[in-house]
């Protein structure tokens, strides 16, 4: 500002700048104002097309929410159509629960190795490497699942059905493993210094250090990297979608195939009549998922804010 | 897998023995043994030389304290002896440190057995965010101390002497962090205690409190003279000549001055000690 050129007026200069100030500050207000507003938006369009499920009806007839549980077929386009979903929340359920049985652990020990034991250079090397795993497209995480990985399975288990939940679960578990990981080293490095020296200066071990002390005083952190985690893969669809076989079966075998909420949505969803009950029904699964993974990232929410006082010393 | 006694990695499977409750005061080092020695350390944080060539001995069950502007050498010096240097990426040592008469600069040294016997407190009260009872018991617990009454006597026996127990023994499932400041350092020295060290390495444990709190580090370091092998960093001077019998007086990474409190406080034998003990710098 001091550096004006001669011959522009001081005034005029500044008046400019201040029009500048306010067009930015304009621009970048609508900017996130239209993100708020696009999502939420998004949000009501799926509820409002999935309403006709509780409150029309005509599409009562076909689809309710009593109906959903009346029968264990979930067989859309029969003659005579069965909208059971007990089928997809087993197969849901078993492919998450797989996923995370495989995904915890090793992100959360890869997380107490990066964070706790690696030298700075092997750390620098590990986060990236991890995070790359997120960025691979989960379609490709998918073809993966289908084309290697169960075949690897089925070679080791001898399992007759190739496309099962443990398949599209381990496949799922790596797409998550970046998740936890990310937000619990994040978590264990937010650990203070303080009490490392303390637990070492006791002559407790490295490890003991880490296993009784970090990770305590992180469990929130890592509490809330697990539920983003089970987030993620309660809605993840390209994986499942193509791993999983999409037999919507009740049964309580892991190496049957499944079908899940999200996949019934995405392989059936381009095919069906606007308006249609089927059309509800599948929106209403979409809210469904909505309503569980938005319960799952306010409980995160949670455990990060009950860290942040924890190690405030609240 | 068998494995070797001699291992500097610690195992995670074998631990340690618990140490027998010795009560006080600790046996001394073989007569004519310091319990610590330093001979001509060096240190170096990457290109920073922060300890040049200091030598000195520390005899058992006595009180010294380390005084010196900041960013003297003197906390480095302190955490030289349980070689709480070594989580610092960069750091390189030379020269000599012995505990006993034993040099734990060797390859092959015990360290987690070192810091359990060399026992540190720092210069923020450092509680773990778990009960008072959780915190003493932590590290017989790391030893392998799992019997309900054995720990809880061990417990109530450190709280004692750490002039603590009046003042928790109806929460001791209570958390560390509501404490007080000056309880909780007191905390941290009963946690200390509570694994039988034989050296206690204090690091400005009073310069985070208050007046009374400060008084009260200061009666319970009088009281544990004698019993433990105490070395105090403080930059408090009127505090070092309190609580101290001999008086390390450090200057950009060089010791100065040794010898007992008194005379460094009245008679100092440099020049560069007198000033700074009389305020002309520092």
């Amino acid at each position: 500002m001091a550096l004006l050129r001669p011959g522009i007026d001081a005034t005029r200069h500044r008046r400019m700048q201040l029009w500048r100030e306010r067009f930015i500050e304009f621009a970048l207000r609508s900017s996130a104002l239209f993100a708020v507003v696009g999502l939420l938006l998004i949000i009501v369009f799926v509820f409002r097309e999935a309403a006709p499920v509780l409150f029309d009806r005509e599409t009562q007839r076909e689809a309710s929410v009593p109906g959903f549980f009346a029968t264990p077929l979930w067989q859309p386009v029969g003659d005579v159509p069965k909208y059971g979903i007990v089928p997809l929340l087993v197969g849901t359920f078993k492919v998450v629960v797989v996923a995370m049985v495989f995904a915890t652990p090793l992100a959360v020990l890869a997380a107490l190795f990066s964070s706790e034991f690696a030298s700075p250079r092997v750390r620098e090397a590990i986060k990236p490497v991890i995070e790359i795993l997120a960025g691979i497209p989960s379609v490709v995480m998918g073809f993966f699942a289908l084309m290697v990985l169960a075949s690897w399975l089925q070679q080791w288990t001898g399992s007759t059905i190739r496309l099962n939940a443990v398949n599209a679960g381990i496949a799922l578990g790596l797409g998550v493993i970046p998740t936890i990981y990310t937000v619990a080293e994040d978590a264990l490095r937010a650990v203070p210094r303080s009490y490392r020296e303390a637990s070492l200066g006791l002559g407790a071990t490295p490890w003991q250090t880490a296993w009784h002390v970090a990770l305590p005083a992180a469990s929130a952190g890592v509490g809330a990297a697990v539920l983003l985690g089970l987030a993620r893969a309660v809605g993840e669809t390209m994986i499942v979608l193509m791993a999983s076989g999409n037999a919507a079966i009740i049964s309580g075998d892991p190496f049957d195939s499944v079908r899940t909420l999200s996949a019934s949505i995405a392989a059936e969803l381009a095919e069906v009549v606007v308006g249609s009950p089927h059309y509800s029904v599948l929106f209403f699964l979409g809210a469904l998922l909505f309503t569980i993974t938005f319960i799952i990232n306010v409980a995160a929410g949670v455990f990060v804010e009950r860290l942040r006082k924890r190690l405030a010393g609240a | 897998m068998t494995v070797e006694m001699t291992d500097a990695r610690p195992s995670l499977v074998t631990r340690p023995a618990v140490p027998p409750r010795t009560g006080e005061p600790k046996p001394a080092a073989p007569a004519g043994v310091p319990r610590l020695a330093a001979r001509e350390l060096q240190l170096h944080y990457g290109a920073h030389h922060a300890l040049k060539g200091v030598t000195l001995q520390i005899p058992s069950n006595s009180v010294t304290a380390i005084i010196g502007p900041s960013g003297c050498g003197k906390s480095t010096l302190l955490r030289s002896f349980n070689r709480m240097n070594d989580l610092i990426p960069g750091v390189r040592v030379e020269g000599a440190i012995e505990v006993s008469g034993r040099s734990v600069l060797a390859p092959g040294t015990d360290v987690v057995e070192l810091r359990r016997r060399v026992g540190m407190v720092f210069q923020r009260p450092n509680p773990f965010p778990k009960s008072i009872f959780e915190n003493v018991a932590f590290g017989l617990r790391m030893l392998g101390l799992d019997d309900r009454g054995e720990l809880g006597a061990r417990v109530e026996d450190s709280l004692r002497r750490a002039a603590l127990w009046d003042e928790v023994k109806d929460r001791l499932d209570r958390s560390a962090m509501q404490l007080s400041g000056g309880q909780q350092q007191r905390l941290c020295i009963a946690r200390c205690l509570a694994v039988e060290p034989e050296v206690i390495l204090m690091d400005e444990p009073a310069s985070a409190l208050d007046p009374t709190a400060t008084a009260r580090i200061e009666e319970l370091i009088l009281d544990l003279k004698g019993r433990y092998t105490l070395v105090v960093v403080t930059h408090n001077m009127q505090q070092a000549a309190r609580i101290s019998d001999h008086t390390a007086f450090m200057l950009q990474g060089v010791l100065v001055e040794f010898d007992d409190t008194r005379r460094v406080f009245t008679s100092p034998s440099q020049k560069l000690t007198e000033d700074y003990i009389t305020g002309r710098f520092g």
